[in-house]
């Protein structure tokens, strides 16, 4: 066999058959199998990128979840300290207010109890004086039974209303 | 990048030379060795048995022509005086119309018979292939011969892969990979990207599917030839019809899809004037370079197989020519021959996927040329 002659036969073959498998596979299979590649490809770019991004929104949120958390313990710990401020404001308040109503009552009591004691010391004054008068009485009689006494009584008083108008 | 390609090239053009001419030695060596038996053996008396020594001679030149070349039916062994082989289908059209016959109706190597006034011709230039038997002229021969049944299983094989693949895409598109689909997407995807669209430039859709065919084609077949049984052996890139046909393919494409840029480049290129007129040594030149190219194409992957093939059966035919002179000697050289096959078989795989590559890689230059743009200058 001729080594450098090509054969017709298998000329004529080879161009069918190798026209044929190009033109099968050009439609059927290479087309859908490059595409099919690049649109995987592309998919998977544009999913990692997504997973970028939404660990991003995720750390982000994480953040701001942590910021807000941070915020609320502030706050609480502002509340707290105001409420502990606004107890003892109003302990104090008491306190004052307490001893203010104390003071007054005391201040009363002791209106009343000066007054009682002035009450109870006129009292006791016009029962003396009724006692001293009743017993002035009582002496006056005793001592003014005979008529000579009433004389010397009624001259000494006399004299007495001389000296004082002179 | 090219340079280095050339270098391999040559260096396998070398020793394919180096090779032929260990060939053509060898057979002379045989030649002889067989002649000198003849005058012993003529001594003494039976015919049978000096037509057996004459089989027995080992004709190396033949034996590896025979297994390189085309042939009407797929010889597998022989046992005995039994070939034994798969018969194949002949479609010739004669003086007598179309004629479709089997192959086993022509006989076989040593004892040829002939069928519906055709037979295959002993000598002459149409040795081996079917002739008229009147005319001793060659009919239009269309047979399913080894080349083209091996062609026929291989572009089978080809198809049945790249649907199945392609129907996989389909199916599960955006899923992971999976068995051949896995196997070969990289390759895909490497000859899409790498080769395909950076050399042939903004129009490679138009192009890209007979660069991919072309390189499964041809790195398929190179694989399948390496095989040395049944459905491999065929050695289909290493004959010169089917890489004439792909560097035809790729020479139309070159030319025929060819921009104004391209044709400008080749009639009035960028050169001195005096390179290009009066006298066009430069149109010259360009003119040569569109036909050299694609048969540069054509001889690399062609020699490249060839070469491949023709080093293994030498190799093995040392083992018989050795073994002839004696038995010591052909045990020992059998050793160092198994020993040199196994290298060489190594290095034909990778031979087969570098001219499958270069091939591609060529092509998709070559058409990329075509596709030149008025500014895109070199």
């Amino acid at each position: 066999m001729s080594l450098l002659t090509p054969d017709f036969g298998l000329l004529f073959w080879m161009l069918l058959c190798f026209l044929l498998v190009a033109t099968i596979l050009g439609k059927w299979a290479w087309p859908a199998i490059v595409g099919m590649i690049e649109d995987r490809g592309n998919y998977i770019e544009e999913s990692l990128r997504k997973a970028d991004e939404a660990n991003a929104a995720l750390a982000n949120l994480k953040a701001e979840n942590e910021k807000l958390l941070a915020e609320a313990k502030n706050e609480r710990l502002e509340l707290l300290k105001e409420a502990s401020k606004l107890k003892e404001k109003m302990i104090a308040d008491a306190k004052t207010q307490a001893t203010i109503e104390a003071n007054k009552i005391i201040e009363n009591a002791k209106e009343s109890i000066q007054l009682e004691k002035d009450n109870v010391v006129k009292e006791i004054r016009s029962q003396v004086a009724e006692l001293s008068v009743t017993i002035a009485e009582r002496i006056l009689r005793e001592e003014l039974k005979t008529g000579e006494s009433q004389t010397d009584m009624i001259n000494k008083l006399l004299d007495e209303v001389n000296v004082a108008k002179s | 990048m090219s340079q280095s390609k050339n270098k391999t090239i040559s260096l396998f053009k070398k020793a394919f030379f180096a090779m032929l001419f260990l060939l053509g030695g060898l057979t002379v060596n045989a030649q002889e060795n067989s002649e000198a038996a003849d005058v012993q053996e003529a001594t003494s008396e039976v015919i049978s048995e000096e037509h057996a020594t004459e089989k027995e001679g080992v004709n190396l030149k033949e034996m590896i022509f025979g297994h390189t070349g085309d042939a009407y039916d797929w010889h597998i062994t022989t046992i005995g005086e039994e070939p034994i082989s798969i018969p194949l289908l002949c479609i010739v059209y004669g003086q007598n119309g179309l004629d479709v016959f089997c192959s086993s109706n022509l006989g076989h190597e040593g004892h040829r018979t002939e069928y519906k006034g055709y037979k295959i011709a002993e000598e002459g230039s149409h040795a081996g292939k079917i002739v008229e038997v009147s005319t001793g002229e060659r009919p239009w021969d269309f047979s399913i011969t080894k080349n083209v049944a091996s062609l026929l299983i291989s572009c089978s094989l080809l198809l049945y892969i790249f649907l199945s693949i392609a129907k996989k895409y389909k199916e599960n598109p955006r899923s992971k990979p999976t068995g051949k689909q896995a196997l070969l997407e990289p390759l895909i995807v490497a000859l899409h990207d790498d080769i395909i669209k950076p050399s042939v430039g903004k129009n490679y859709k138009k192009f890209s599917a007979y660069l991919l065919t072309a390189f499964f084609f041809i790195f398929l077949n190179n694989i399948l030839g390496i095989i040395p049984i049944f459905p491999g052996g065929a050695n289909l890139t290493g004959n010169i019809a089917v890489t004439l046909v792909l560097a035809t393919l790729t020479f139309i494409l070159t030319n025929f899809r060819g921009t104004g840029a391209y044709w400008k480049e080749i009639f009035w290129p960028e050169v001195p004037l005096w390179l290009k007129f009066p006298i066009p040594i430069m149109q010259f030149i360009e003119i040569l370079g569109i036909f050299i190219k694609p048969i540069a194409l054509c001889v690399r992957l062609f020699a490249n197989m060839f070469a491949g093939h023709t080093m293994v059966l030498i190799l093995i035919g040392l083992i018989f020519i050795f073994g002839q002179m004696s038995v010591a000697a052909g045990g020992a050289i059998s050793v160092l021959s198994v020993l040199l096959i196994t290298f060489m078989s190594l290095l034909e795989c990778l031979v087969c996927f570098i001219q499958a590559y270069v091939f591609t890689m060529l092509s998709a230059i070559f058409i990329g040329m075509g596709q030149a743009e008025h500014e895109g200058h070199e």
